[in-house]
């Protein structure tokens, strides 16, 4: 009997441990530093030198050094690649589907970061939702 | 002849250009005026000018053909873009 007591007790807590584990998973998708980033892209978007741009590509946010500048080309080269896929698939023009994804991009950038506001301004993401276009779709 | 009459003749073959209305002294004062009638215009029409901002923030429309009904179906493509790229993201 204790025994049995015993083995459902420590089951229970491994249950619940291994669930507690789960949630913490699945709550762990947005936040974006997750991902794998570029150190040097990283970096700059925490200080606030590259910026997210309402029409779904990077931007610079004042001077910068002419290898951020590549690295910002870069990422836009292979960000509008991604676009031509997918809008082809989707039936719509690249800035259409460039638009959608800034939108979204914009929506998860972290507290910091610069991003483009409707009127082109450059603005930091405080802890509020951030300022999209009133065309903008919202991800449900 | 005096050489300024020349000069008049043989550089304006124009037909107004005649030696005599070349010569008038008044057609510097016809400048002066035209100048006073443009600067009296300007001030008149400066109070037309509006330099208050407008008061809603301004939208920038980056494209004008982009409409709302097509971009929503394109959302879970874009949610799928980022997860399947990351490192561009």
């Amino acid at each position: 009997m204790a025994k049995t007591r015993k083995f459902v007790r420590t089951a229970a807590a491994i249950l619940l441990a291994a669930g507690a584990l789960a949630t913490t998973g699945l709550l762990v998708t947005a936040p974006a530093s997750a991902e794998g980033r570029d150190p040097a892209y990283a970096s700059a978007r925490a200080n606030g030198t590259i910026g997210e741009k309402m029409d779904g590509y990077l931007g610079l946010v004042g001077n910068a050094s002419s290898s951020l500048k590549a690295l910002v080309d870069d990422l836009n080269i292979r960000r509008k690649a991604s676009y031509a896929d997918r809008a082809r698939a989707q039936g719509v023009t690249i800035e259409e589907f460039a638009f959608t994804q800034g939108c979204l991009l914009i929506a998860r950038t972290t507290p910091g970061e610069k991003y483009q506001a409707p009127d082109g301004s450059w603005q930091t993401r405080g802890s509020g939702p951030a300022r999209v276009d009133p065309r903008c779709p919202t991800a449900s | 002849m005096n050489s300024s009459k020349w000069m008049a003749r043989l550089t304006c073959a124009a037909r107004g250009a005649t030696i005599s209305g070349m010569d008038r002294r008044g057609a510097r004062s016809s400048g002066l005026r035209m100048l006073a009638i443009g600067l009296g215009l300007t001030a008149a029409l400066a109070g037309c000018v509006n330099v208050n901002a407008p008061a809603e923030p301004i939208v920038i429309e980056l494209n004008v053909n982009i409409k709302q009904e097509v971009l929503y179906r394109l959302v879970d493509s874009a949610a799928e873009n980022i997860q399947e790229n990351p490192e561009i993201f």
